[in-house]
This record gives C-alpha cells, sequence and structure tokens, in this order.
C-alpha cells in the first residue's frame, strides 16, 4: 500500500538542475508566498503532518558525490544522490556511515530510492547510533538555500570545528522545514572487520532491557542492544547483542559479555553470518511491524530503563506490538489506527521519564487530526518558531510538517 | 591561566571592543544596588580589586574590568539577574572558569560578568543509563571524578580540564586529546537547562536520545554564551576501557608522519588518540617533562590504542606494522604504566611547558589531513617572515592544529607581528579547505577573520537565529560576529 503523502499537493514538480537554479526557484516562490514541499527520493512517504504545499520541490537532478577522501574519513554529495549509491562508494573503500541509516520502505510500503538530503532532513539513525552517534553527529557540513532563496554553508569538511553558530546540527532532522539541503558532508567509519551476535532467549522486557544495559555498561563496545518480545521473528523473546571490531577483539569481548551476562542466561552466538546481518537490518528497518500495513506505528525516544515501563503503561492499546532497540531506549510500537492511535496515553506514559513520541504511520486524515511529532513546551516551541521565521520568513518550507505554524 | 610569563602594560593590541554605553557607565551605582536586591551579598562583587580578577582569560593579551561580576547559585537566582539586565539593557558576559583561549570570557567594562562557578554540584548519576545530570559550573574533570569510583568518565578531555567548566565547554564544543574516539561535547551532551536574557528558563533534551523537534542542543552547543546562560547539563557518561597504551613514533620529515597517520586510518584502526609534534615542541616538552621522546626527528606521533591487554597487543602490532613501512627513526611501545604517564606528561604540559620559554598565542584552525605537510611547511614560512618562532602540537587524526606562536612581550611590536602571523595562519587553513577554530572558539579572537570563512548570506544567516535568542544582542555581544554589519532586528 501506497500512503499518499498528502492529499492536496499540487501536480507541480520543479527539478532544479543546479544550487544556483534551486535558490533562483525558492526566490521566486518566496515572492509569490508560495509553500513548497521537498522530495528526495519520492519515497512518497507520509510522516508527519500533511503539508499544504503549491508545488514540490525535487532534488532529483541535484546529484553526485563531490568529495570522497577514505584517508580523512569524510564523503559529500549532493542532497539528490542516492543513499544507495553513497554505500556503494564507501564499502569499496572498506568504510560506512556510521550511524546505519534504515531502509525505510518496508515500513512504509513505499517505493523509490532514500536520498543523502531525505537521510539528513530526517536525522535516523539505525542500531549503531549507541556506540557511534546519530545522522546528526555524523554531520560536518550542509549547504542548503534559505527561505529567502540564498545559498547558505555551514560546517565543513573537517571533523572539527566550532567557528560560528552549528547550523549543521539545526538543518538535521528538520523535516525539510528550513530550507532546500543541496549538499551534505558525512564523516565516515571504517567498516569493522568482524561482526559478532549474541542472543539470550525467554527474557522478560525489563530483564531484557536490563541486560542490554549491564552489557551496555561494561566495556566491552557494543554496537547493537535490541530486545525482542515473542512473537517478533521467533518463538521465544530474544535478547540481541551485537559485538564489532577486529577479530581477536571480538572474540575476547564475546567471551567477556558471555560470563557478565550469565545471570541472565545463555548467551548463544548466532553462527551464520547472513543470518546474524539480516537480523540486525530487520532491527534497522522496523521489519517486525511492517505488517500490517494499516496499523499506526510510533517510535519512542526515552531512558533506556524506562523503555519496558512506558510500554507497560501502554500495553493495553488495541493489538500493540513493540520491540526496543538502543539497549530500551527505543521503542517501536505498532498500534491499530484507531481514535488518537494512543497519542494521549503513549505521551502521558512517557512524561514521567522523559521522552518524545513521534507518529510514524498512520493514515493523513488521522495525522492531520492530531500532532505527529512530540508537542513542545511552550518555550521551546517560541524559540522553534523564531528559528523557522529567521530562516524561512514567508513559511513557505513544507509549512506545518512538523508543528502547525512552523 | 599563565601563559605570558610576564604583563607588558602598554601592550597595545588590534582588536577592538566596542566603545562603552556611557548611560550605562553613568548607572553604575543604580545597576549593582539592582543586583543587590536580587542575589546574597557575597554573590554580588563591586570592588576595583575584586573585579579586576574577572579582566581577561587565557587570552591574557586583552583586558577590561567589568561593570560588576555576579556569582549566583541557583537557576532561579541566574534568571533573576538576566531579567534584570534585560529590563536594564546592561550587558551580560557569562563566565566559567576563565580558561578560553579566544578571549570568550572577556569582559566588558559596560557588562555583568555572570559566573556560574559556583554552581558546581553533581546533582543525579545513573550508571545504569550512562548519564549524569550537573550542574553547569562544575570542571570538567570533578565529573569524571564524581563517576570513577563505578568506572566510568566523561569522554571529552581538554587539556585544561582541571578548571574549565561543562558551561565553558559546552559553549566552546571543546574537545580533547580523546575524542578522535569518543567525539566533543556535542557528541556527548544530552541536555541541558538554559536561560534566556528575559528570564525565561528553557529545557533542552533530557537523558533520553534525540530532539522531538528541531536540534536546539546541537545550536547551543558551541554557541559561545550569546544564547542564554546554561545552568545545569546531562551528559553522557561512558565505561572505561579496561586498559590504554600508546606507542611513540619518530619520523625524519612532517611528510612521512602524515602519510604514516592516513596510512593507519585507511586500514580501518581509529585509534583512541593520535597525537603529533614537530621539532621544537618536542624539544621543549621532552626538556620539562623527561618523556623520553626522541629529539633527532623532525615529526613524533603519539598514537593509543583501548582495549584489554590481548587487544591492545592487537592493536598496536598491526599499528607498528603499518608504522614500519614508513621506515620511522623512533619506535617505542609503551610497556608500563609510569612509561605511559610520561608519554603523555610530555604531551598534555606541552602548553604549560612552552609557556615557560616564550610567549605564545595558541592557535586552533582545522584542516584536511592530507593537507598536513603543505599548511605545516607554510606556517614556518609565515612565522618566519614575521621573524618570530612557532612549535606545533596537534591532534593529528582529525587535524586540528595547534601552532603556538611565540614571540616576546616584552619586545615592543613582538605581540602585534604574532597576531598577524596567526591571522594569516588561520586563513591558510580556510584556503585548505580547512577552518578558523575546532576547539577554542571564535570568541574576540577570530572574530574579524569570520569573514573569511563565511560569505555575509553565511554570517547574516547565523545572526538572524542567533537574534531568536537574544533580539537585544545584550548576551556576550562582543564575540564571534564583526561588529560592522550585525544585523539586529
Ligand atoms: C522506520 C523508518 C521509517 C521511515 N519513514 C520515513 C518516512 O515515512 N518518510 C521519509 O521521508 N523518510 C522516512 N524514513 C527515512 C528514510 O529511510 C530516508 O532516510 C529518507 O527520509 C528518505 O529519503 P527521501 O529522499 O526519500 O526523502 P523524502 O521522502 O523525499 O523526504 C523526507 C523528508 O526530508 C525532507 N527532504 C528531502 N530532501 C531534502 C532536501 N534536499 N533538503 C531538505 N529537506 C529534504 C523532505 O522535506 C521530507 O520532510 C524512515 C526511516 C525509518 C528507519
Ligand atoms: C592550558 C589550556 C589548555 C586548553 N586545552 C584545551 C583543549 O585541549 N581542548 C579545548 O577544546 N579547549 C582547551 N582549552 C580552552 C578552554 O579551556 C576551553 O574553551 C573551555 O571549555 C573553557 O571553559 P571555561 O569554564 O574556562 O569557560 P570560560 O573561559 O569562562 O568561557 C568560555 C565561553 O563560554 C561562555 N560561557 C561560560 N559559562 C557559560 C554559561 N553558563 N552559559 C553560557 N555560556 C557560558 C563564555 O561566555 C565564553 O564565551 C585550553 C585552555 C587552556 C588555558
Amino acid at each position: 500500500m501506497t500512503l499518499p503523502r498528502s492529499a492536496t499537493i499540487s501536480d507541480t514538480v520543479l527539478t532544479p538542475e543546479n544550487e544556483q537554479e534551486a535558490a533562483a526557484l525558492v526566490a521566486a516562490c518566496a515572492a509569490a508566498a508560495r509553500p513548497l514541499a521537498i522530495r528526495g527520493g519520492g519515497t512518497k512517504a507520509a510522516v508527519g503532518r500533511p503539508v499544504n504545499a503549491e508545488a514540490t520541490l525535487s532534488t532529483k537532478a541535484l546529484t553526485g558525490i563531490t568529495l570522497y577522501e577514505p584517508a580523512e574519513l569524510v564523503i559529500a554529495a549532493r542532497a539528490g544522490t542516492p543513499l544507495a549509491e553513497i554505500e556503494r562508494t564507501l564499502a569499496e573503500r572498506g568504510q560506512m556511515l556510521p550511524f546505519e541509516p534504515a531502509d525505510a520502505r518496508a515500513l512504509l510500503g513505499s517505493e523509490g530510492e532514500a536520498t543523502v538530503g531525505g537521510l539528513a532532513a530526517t536525522n535516523l539513525s539505525g542500531p549503531r547510533r549507541i556506540m557511534a552517534g546519530a545522522c546528526r553527529d555524523a554531520m560536518i557540513g550542509v549547504r542548503f538555500v534559505n527561505g529567502r532563496g540564498e545559498v547558505v554553508k555551514s560546517g565543513g569538511r573537517v571533523m572539527k570545528n566550532v567557528t560560528g553558530l552549528d547550523l549543521v546540527k539545526l538543518a538535521a532532522g528538520s523535516w525539510g522545514t528550513l530550507g532546500l539541503l543541496t549538499e551534505v558532508t558525512f564523516k565516515v567509519q571504517p567498516k569493522a572487520e568482524r561482526l559478532a551476535t549474541l542472543v539470550i532467549e525467554g527474557l522478560d522486557d525489563a530483564r531484557g532491557v536490563e541486560a542490554l544495559n549491564a552489557a551496555l555498561g561494561s566495556p566491552f563496545e557494543i554496537t547493537g542492544a535490541a530486545h525482542l518480545p515473542a512473537g517478533l521473528g521467533g518463538e521465544r523473546a530474544r535478547t540481541v547483542l551485537r559485538i564489532e571490531g577486529f577479530s581477536p577483539s571480538v572474540d575476547y569481548r564475546v567471551g567477556e559479555l558471555r560470563h557478565l551476562l550469565a545471570p541472565y542466561g545463555p548467551a548463544e552466538r548466532i553462527v551464520d553470518a547472513g543470518e546474524a546481518r539480516r537480523l540486525w537490518q530487520d532491527v534497522r528497518d522496523v521489519r517486525f511491524l511492517a505488517e500490517p500495513q494499516a496499523h499506526a506505528v510510533w517510535r519512542l525516544s526515552t531512558v533506556p530503563t524506562a523503555g519496558p515501563r512506558v510500554v507497560a503503561a501502554v500495553a493495553g492499546l488495541a493489538e500493540a506490538r513493540f520491540f526496543y532497540d538502543w539497549g530500551g531506549g527505543l521503542v517501536w510500537l505498532s498500534v491499530r489506527a484507531e481514535g488518537d492511535c494512543g497519542a494521549t496515553m503513549i505521551r502521558e506514559a512517557l512524561a514521567p521519564h522523559g521522552g518524545h513520541a513521534t507518529l510514524w504511520r498512520a493514515p493523513a486524515d488521522i495525522r492531520a487530526a492530531l500532532q505527529p511529532f512530540q508537542p513542545l513546551a511552550a518555550p521551546l516551541m517560541r524559540l522553534s518558531e523564531g528559528v523557522k521565521r529567521a530562516v524561512d520568513p514567508a513559511g513557505i518550507f513544507e509549512p506545518g510538517r512538523m508543528y502547525a505554524g512552523i | 591561566m599563565v601563559l605570558s610569563r610576564a604583563r607588558r602594560e602598554d601592550a597595545v593590541t588590534t582588536i577592538a571592543f566596542p566603545a562603552p554605553d556611557a548611560a550605562v557607565l553613568g548607572r553604575r551605582e543604580a545597576i549593582i544596588a539592582g543586583l543587590a536586591r536580587l542575589l546574597p551579598a557575597e554573590a554580588v562583587i563591586t570592588s576595583e580589586d575584586e573585579r579586576r580578577a574577572f579582566e581577561t582569560d587565557a587570552l591574557t593579551a586583552y583586558r577590561q574590568v567589568p561593570l560588576a561580576v555576579v556569582l549566583p547559585s541557583t537557576t532561579e537566582e541566574v534568571a533573576a539577574v538576566l531579567r534584570f539586565c534585560h529590563a536594564e539593557g546592561v550587558k551580560v558576559v557569562p563566565r566559567g572558569a576563565g580558561t578560553s583561549l579566544a578571549g570568550g570570557a572577556i569582559p566588558q567594562e559596560d557588562a555583568v560578568v555572570l559566573g556560574i562557578a559556583k554552581m558546581n554540584r553533581v546533582l543525579d548519576i545513573d550508571f545504569v543509563n550512562r548519564t549524569a545530570r550537573v550542574q553547569a559550573g562544575i570542571t570538567n574533570l570533578a565529573i569524571s571524578q564524581a563517576v570513577a569510583h563505578e568506572g566510568f568518565f566523561y569522554a571529552p578531555d581538554p587539556s585544561s580540564q582541571l578548571a574549565c567548566t561543562i558551561a565553558g565547554n559546552i559553549a566552546m564544543n571543546s574537545g580533547g586529546a580523546h575524542c578522535l574516539k569518543y567525539g566533543v561535547t556535542t557528541n556527548n551532551l544530552l541536555g541541558v537547562t538554559m536561560v534566556l536574557l528575559d528570564g525565561t528558563v528553557v529545557e533542552i533534551g533530557g537523558a533520553h536520545l534525540d530532539a522531538p523537534g528541531y536540534d536546539m542542543l546541537g545550536l547551543v552547543c558551541g554557541s559561545e554564551g550569546q544564547l542564554g546562560v546554561i545552568t545545569e547539563a546531562t551528559v553522557r557518561i561512558l565505561r572505561q576501557a579496561e586498559g590504554a597504551r600508546p606507542a611513540l613514533m619518530g619520523f625524519d620529515s612532517v611528510e612521512t608522519a602524515g602519510a604514516c597517520v592516513a596510512a593507519i586510518i585507511g586500514a580501518g584502526i581509529i585509534p583512541v588518540a593520535l597525537e603529533f609534534m614537530d621539532r621544537p615542541a618536542i624539544k621543549v616538552c621532552e626538556a620539562f617533562a623527561h618523556a623520553g621522546y626522541p629529539l633527532d626527528v623532525e615529526a613524533l606521533l603519539i598514537i593509543e590504542v583501548e582495549g584489554s591487554e590481548a587487544e591492545i597487543e592487537d592493536a598496536l602490532k598491526r599499528i607498528v606494522a603499518i608504522a614500519e613501512r614508513f621506515s620511522p627513526k623512533a619506535l617505542r611501545v609503551s610497556r608500563s604504566e609510569a612509561e605511559s604517564a610520561a608519554i603523555w606528561k610530555g604531551r598534555k604540559s606541552a602548553f604549560g611547558a612552552m609557556g615557560r620559554i616564550a610567549d605564545y598565542l595558541c592557535m586552533d584552525g582545522t584542516i584536511p589531513t592530507g593537507q598536513l605537510p603543505h599548511v605545516l611547511k607554510r606556517i614556518s614560512e609565515i612565522c618566519t617572515g614575521y621573524g618570530l618562532g612557532v612549535a606545533n602540537i596537534f591532534h593529528a587524526g582529525d587535524g586540528n592544529l595547534h601552532p603556538l606562536v611565540l614571540y616576546d612581550i616584552n619586545k615592543p611590536g613582538e605581540l602585534e607581528k604574532a597576531e598577524a602571523a596567526g591571522a594569516d595562519i588561520l586563513k591558510l587553513c580556510v584556503e585548505v579547505g580547512g577552518c578558523l577554530t575546532g576547539e577554542h572558539g571564535v570568541g574576540i579572537e577570530k572574530r574579524d577573520l569570520m569573514r573569511h570563512q563565511y560569505s555575509e548570506v553565511d554570517l547574516v544567516q547565523q545572526m538572524r537565529i542567533r537574534g531568536v535568542f537574544d533580539p537585544a544582542w545584550l548576551l556576550n555581544p562582543a564575540k564571534v560576529f564583526p561588529l560592522d554589519g550585525r544585523v539586529v532586528q
């Protein structure tokens, strides 16, 4: 099933050939107060509030890797460059994007290829985020067209940079509302020589998350820590840990972790490397909750040990299914798409622990009727509105995609 | 911080401060009386002598005695002071420990210094979820010390960590020798409590990951006290590695050392630290620390790896095998704690050791590491051109250079020459694709060089965003943005 991003988007697609052209188009739209949607790979996926745009700005023609220096661990590409091309290019030199970007297509039933710009604008990170940082941590430079049609750059191609305000971070996760990214520079990382996955079976959520955090609090450098309750890809619950590095180091750490985790039960190593990789891909891409497509999906970020407690408070929601990543701090939750999809209950359950919940998948009418992004406290909301105005005074970029008025 | 051996009272310096607001100076007594109504008596410092203690930071060539100094103890007191200054139109310069090398904490005559050093408590430690909540005036090292008994630490480790505060670290997005592996402040910060100039208290982030809306935490980190005053912070704490050991290697050319660094990283090894020193730096550090540094080499690398004993052995074996392809003139793997400590003592005391033999300006540009040989050659030419010496000590893994431009403050004209040489070096960093500052911040020191890195459009965009937080430009206003062409709403 393909969810229409918005029923009201016009068919006009603007496809600038280069940055200057993009800037001129934006300037013209700003002058005419014509709101714009931004599309990267055109995954047509739906996250956030439906946008009332008069035209769509496509980055399809803004492609190409502009810089790759493996010895300096840096890659830069124009915003429309397919993520797959980046990953292929890096793999040829044994490198990767550190934050393990997901392939959202299964979950969202969408097609098309994710792009560098879409990746940066959504700031999504996979299981390795707990060790290697988020997408925003790997982003070291951006070029973007602001709402005045000006080309702005921030950051650059070097690893350390505190020259002026860090607009790179602001661009990360701005969902297109702060302008059109035209080029993004990432810090990259060598791929590990070896990967090992340990599985403990049969733990309940609280015990599973406890085991994950015992491992995360050890010196053994965990690069993936997920808990999959029974029924998600296996008959019994699975608590899974990933260890990566040079072979002797991986073997050593696996041994130590087994010892450390003995109180939780035997930790078995997945022998088949393909099977282990697929498991982490499934966690990354939220495959366990892809079906049924008609159900709504939430993404919750909280304090790791609070994960199971929040889930316990909302488990009564109709047909709730869920799993934990990031040691329990990231909860993916699927519920029947009815009423407010549990929004009130979920956010109330999160409140005492801190964190936020985003409605990741739901029919457009539901998304239009409630707040898919976590509502912000008044002072933060005021600052966010101010930042939006400072970058996009006419409010033409993806108006309302994240919050009303932004 | 003693960075210059002696102070020349009449030192002519080239970076301008805005002219003080005569109206504010004229109301000094009333302003002090207003502050005294908000805070306990001991928290308001007004005497000339005591104010003088706050007249500079680690960029000691510049001094300005502030209107008054306040040392609040709570977020509420900070909010009260800010609300008052906002209403009175008085500038505020936030201050941590005053170790900024960029002049970030240097006051203005018509400004109130708001020091947060009294707010130095640990509020909460959560070892299971690996976070610590602290008041922002706590020192960087005190956080690590507070969690050390459970084998944890706070990762970013500026050489000034004994003195500098987490608030200053956040404001400057500080780094350290070990940030090649662990990242800088922005990568280890989860949340802050920040007070805006109008007294509004804003909670950003928390103990969870990622922002629900815009990444305001990322914006605040590195904003140099211009967006708000940070009063509390939640940071990530990490479990210490089982052990760590450095190797030391010397090469007869800068090029070879640079190529060796590239080969190590190209082989998929990310050491926890990768430090570089050139010949002048080696000489001074060895004389000070007796670390056993080779004295007959042009470039020295300190490469540290972490893990269990077996992991360390394995990683060092790989590194040594790569290094040998570059025919090092010296190669020594530390075999004991004492040896490791000596090797690090030399590096960590480098700035202090250098300060004993000369006055210096510590530059902080970052360059693409491939440009290293070219840049080091040009730095040497630039300094020679001004008749000055230079020593290079820096983080080689990420290209963050710290050329120390050596001068004698007692020789008329030398400081001005050193500043000119420093500016040329930073322009060079930008020219080769790098930036003006990797971890020390812009402050006043690099303020007037910002146009070399950014276009007018870039700067105006930054200033518009700055204005959202502090529309009246009263927070640390002499810093970061060139004084002309400011965009004030
Ligand atoms: C479980 C999961 C679910 C996901 N769901 C979605 C989803 O529903 N929608 C989604 O878009 N991504 C989703 N992603 C992220 C996706 O994998 C990609 O990383 C990326 O968002 C898709 O790229 P795209 O080019 O197709 O973006 P698009 O779908 O074209 O755009 C995504 C967002 O990024 C903005 N954007 C795109 N390009 C630019 C640019 N050059 N400058 C500024 N803003 C830009 C758009 O305005 C929009 O807000 C999901 C990831 C995961 C792990
Ligand atoms: C010997 C020496 C070695 C150093 N080594 C390193 C190093 O290895 N790596 C590195 O990155 N830096 C290093 N520095 C620079 C300096 O220590 C850092 O910039 C440090 O973070 C400054 O902290 P501070 O508490 O001293 O802040 P201050 O110098 O007092 O202030 C720095 C900036 O922070 C702002 N600020 C202070 N408190 C607040 C607050 N509560 N809210 C908002 N803004 C605030 C100030 O206005 C100012 O702009 C070194 C300095 C010295 C003297």
